[in-house]
């Protein structure tokens, strides 16, 4: 017999100009992994702050075991058996693993204890965890492992996960996919929040779709095919990129034995990275965030110089050449971080043209701006790449991500880089944008630029690039045809399964 | 219940209105203060912001003043301006002022008494070049060690009143001055007096020099690269370093050009309405100029408003004092809470206030 955990009735929260949740009402049963489907921005996190008594809804009420159910703060929350896995990990790295869990428990017990505790929690899961080990030490698949044992060690009634793949290795979400089904097992619910349908159709009993806000549906994934799934998320069809077969022009970007000491304390240096971009191709490198990538985007852009090491564009040496000087030679790259970094949020577009378009559109003579022609530029990306904007003269900060992207994208693109670095093209983008984003990729490549894609998304790297490489503890694996690999080889080169091994459960 | 919504984008109408709504606020506050001491509010308040530049009696004398206090005042606030929209926080103008004030003075002191038309040239390029290498101090560490630039140029202000109280006693002190500490007066020294462009005006070379400027910025700021570097870096570093923007030219530009027009105020100041090096020559225009840039925007047109507003505040209040027997520092006070309030205000640029009982 089916009994209901969680009922939740028509639940409304606005945000100033936004509709975040809009009467939405689904039932999470007792023992179900329940997915939370929708693209960013469709109004999941709200929906799961406001169960965990981070947001107050506007109307609407939650009904637990039956029992009205009012979080007002987290802590009630997980006393009433709700536990959260957020996708931002709130660890403290110079801690331990033990004394990361303690803070985060209201009665916590001494060390020793907690720390046996979580030792055999932690195994009894397939999640073998050391308390003793100094959470900074520990890849991003371990820290979700920390994550996960505070919230387990509470014995909760329904755990909450936000988007807790988009962090692993193939290898590591099938650990976790076995230890969560250990869990509905145990009468556990699953609440898991994610725009990955494959999964939610390996994975999952139930999916609600959330869109704009919405309720879409509530159906059975395993029942419903890729393509349905999708197309409720997004509400219309969605065109895959095209790929052209096109080969492999002359090497246009050379590195060779980059090594760079990180800035932070706790980021990752590169060590002995090597590979060359040629004309017409794109190289893809993945890996798990915080492996090496801001280093490498860094040193690639000009805004760092490694130690060891020489870049070389076409035969220049440019290992020491800043960002302009790089981009005067034809080298462009778009940052992951698009507010403060790839543009300045309150500039106006017609401002932010000149951040890096300033020498090859002319936009400054003599060193005065001609703001005519920043504003035709800037009119120009907005054309040409569908930025949804009432106008040139809007700041970066008041678009959306996805258009804001597009724009980021295509201020770099029109200005026809002959190597273009970028680094998560999509990422928190909606689905029709970013769709949009890797064909500009494709089109760019067919005609003979050399590209490299840094991303987490690995079904993004398979889709578009010619080759494929991995970060790992900041070294480059080695690099391969996308189309010889597999999956399993993919995670490999990631790297991550060395040390999580899989337990038996 | 008051519940603040922030604005999806900065609201450019309040941005503009927040300081009169500051001057406002501070006129009322001013009030209330005035008749807690037992004087008519109103009374205080017309003679502050009124009779200064309109009673018979008196306007004759203060409208010329409010050049010669606005002058200073804007020359300073414009140079801080740049740093501040880099997010450089030039604190130490008023040692950058006095410096300014002895390497012109010393230039001038130098040439006593030969009579030359390059004598006052020189002591303007002396008077930017030691207020420039005054602020370069403090450009130079936190390029290189990364100190903090706000400390830094703030202790300076000190070690320059130190090195002023020195030379007023021996360096730079009049061999016929009876033993007084102080300079010579430049005034009376033809090749070295900063002298009024117009009679009875006010309207001295700085003053001018001040107008000047704000022209200049504001097309630096509007038209330029370099401006547009400045404001990319305050408002987004990590955007500026990717549009290949060097930090380190960016940190001595801001201090440098911040130091120098501030050098320069100090010289036109020490040549002119002061005329000579005195132990307490220099009078807080290089802190004062920090609520002028601020109450301005940092906008060159608002610093040159702004500017003749603080200046009215300092002549109002030397009349208070006259009229009313108002204490000194009432004017201070006053100036503080013109900064205090458009602090506050400011709130309105980025928030909409929402009244009503939504929990």
């Amino acid at each position: 017999m089916i009994k209901k955990l969680l009922e939740i009735n028509g639940i409304s929260k606005t945000y100033p100009g936004v509709i975040a949740n809009s009467d939405i009402s689904f039932n999470i049963n007792t023992g179900e992994v329940h997915a939370l489907l929708g693209e960013n921005g469709a109004g999941k996190s709200t929906l799961v702050k406001i169960i965990y008594g981070l947001v107050k809804p506007d109307s609407g009420n939650l009904l637990l075991n039956g029992v009205p159910f009012r979080p007002g703060t987290p802590s009630e929350a997980r006393k009433a058996g709700i536990a959260m896995v957020f996708q931002h990990f709130s660890l403290f790295e110079a801690l331990s693993v033990a004394e990361n869990i303690s803070l985060g428990m209201d009665n916590p017990p001494n060390q020793r204890d907690l720390g046996k505790k979580i030792k055999s929690v932690s195994e009894s899961y397939g999640l073998p965890l050391d308390p003793a080990k100094t959470v900074g030490e520990l890849s991003v698949g371990g820290r979700q492992r920390v994550e996960i044992i505070r919230c387990l060690l509470q014995n909760p009634k329904l755990l909450v996960m936000d988007e807790p793949t988009s962090v692993l290795t193939p290898q590591e979400v099938d650990i976790l996919f076995k230890t969560l089904l250990k869990l509905r097992s145990e009468g556990t619910s699953i609440l898991y929040i994610s725009h990955k349908l494959e999964e939610i159709r390996k994975l999952c009993d139930t999916a609600t779709i959330l869109r704009l806000g919405k309720k879409v549906d509530t159906c059975t994934p395993e029942k419903t095919s890729t393509k349905k799934l999708a197309e409720m998320m997004v509400g219309s069809t969605i065109k895959a990129p095209e790929k052209l077969n096109k080969p492999a022009g002359r090497v246009m970007l050379n590195v060779n034995n980059i090594c760079c000491v990180s800035k932070s304390q706790f980021g990752t240096s590169l060590t002995n990275v090597t590979f060359d971009l040629r004309q017409g191709k794109i190289l893809g490198i993945g890996g798990v965030a915080g492996n090496g990538q801001d280093e490498l985007f860094a040193v690639l852009s000009g805004e760092q110089f490694s130690q060891h090491g020489s870049i070389g564009l076409n035969g220049i040496n440019i290992t020491k050449f800043n960002p302009n000087q790089r981009r005067k030679i034809g080298l462009l790259s778009a940052p992951e971080e698009r507010l403060g970094h790839a543009a300045a949020p309150n500039m106006s577009l017609i401002e932010n043209t000149l951040i890096t378009a300033e020498n090859s559109q002319n936009l400054v003579s003599r060193g005065f701006i001609d703001w005519k022609k920043s504003k035709a530029f800037a009119e120009k990306v907005i054309k040409k790449f569908d930025v949804r904007t009432p106008g040139s003269q809007n700041t970066a900060g008041s678009l959306s991500g996805g258009n804001l992207q597009k724009f980021v994208i295509g201020r770099e693109i029109l200005q026809n880089p002959s190597v273009f670095i970028v680094n998560q093209p999509t990422w928190g983008v909606d689905a029709a944008a970013a769709s949009s984003i890797r064909q500009a990729l494709l089109t760019l490549s067919e005609n003979g630029a050399a590209i490299l894609v840094i991303s987490q998304d690995l079904d993004e790297l398979l889709e578009i690039s010619d080759q494929f490489a991995a970060l790992n503890g900041g070294a480059l694996s080695r690099i391969e045809k996308t189309a010889d690999l597999s999956m399993e080889q993919i995670g490999l080169m990631m790297g991550g399964a060395k040390d999580l091994e899989v337990h038996n459960v | 219940m008051f519940k603040l919504e922030k604005r999806p984008e900065q609201s450019q109408k309040w941005i503009y209105l927040s300081p009169f709504l500051a001057v406002l606020i501070t006129m009322i506050s001013g009030g209330i203060l005035f008749a807690t001491l037992g004087e008519n509010p109103f009374e205080a308040i017309r003679i502050i912001f009124w009779d200064p530049l309109f009673d018979p009696s008196f306007a004759s004398y203060s409208r010329p003043q409010l050049l010669v206090k606005a002058g200073p005042l804007i020359l300073i606030a414009i140079g801080l301006s740049f740093g501040f929209k880099a997010g450089v926080w030039n604190i130490g103008a008023e040692g950058q002022y006095i410096l300014g004030a002895i390497f012109g003075a010393s230039v001038a002191l130098a040439f006593y008494p030969m009579e030359s038309k390059l004598i006052f040239p020189l002591m303007i390029i002396a008077g930017a070049l030691g207020g420039f290498l005054w602020g370069l101090i403090p450009a130079l560490l936190k390029a290189k060690l990364n100190t903090n630039e706000i400390l830094v140029s703030l202790m300076l202000v000190y070690v320059a009143e130190s090195i002023l109280a020195s030379v007023s006693q021996g360096l730079l002190k009049n061999p016929d001055g009876y033993g007084f500490p102080g300079s010579r007066n430049l005034q009376n020294y033809a090749s070295a007096a900063n002298v009024e462009i117009i009679a009875n005006s006010g309207m001295h070379w700085g003053v001018l020099f001040a107008f000047i400027t704000v022209i200049f910025s504001y097309i630096i700021l509007t038209k330029h690269i370099q401006g547009f570097n400045i404001q990319l870096t305050g408002q987004a570093p990590r955007a500026s370093k990717f549009a290949g923007v060097n930090p380190t030219a960016n940190i001595v530009f801001c201090l440098g050009i911040s130091g120098a027009l501030a050098g320069l105020a100090g010289m036109f100041e020490v040549s002119g309405p002061s005329g000579q090096i005195t132990i307490e020559f220099n009078s807080g225009y290089g802190f004062t100029a920090i609520i002028v840039a601020f109450l301005g925007r940092l906008h060159p047109i608002g610093i040159f408003l702004s500017g003749l507003l603080i200046a009215l505040t300092y002549i109002g209040g030397e009349l208070a004092q006259l009229m009313l027997g108002l204490p000194g520092a009432s004017i201070q006070l006053f100036q503080g809470m013109l900064l205090f309030f458009l602090l506050a205000t400011d709130l309105f640029a980025n928030y909409k206030v929402k009244i009503g009982a939504n929990k």
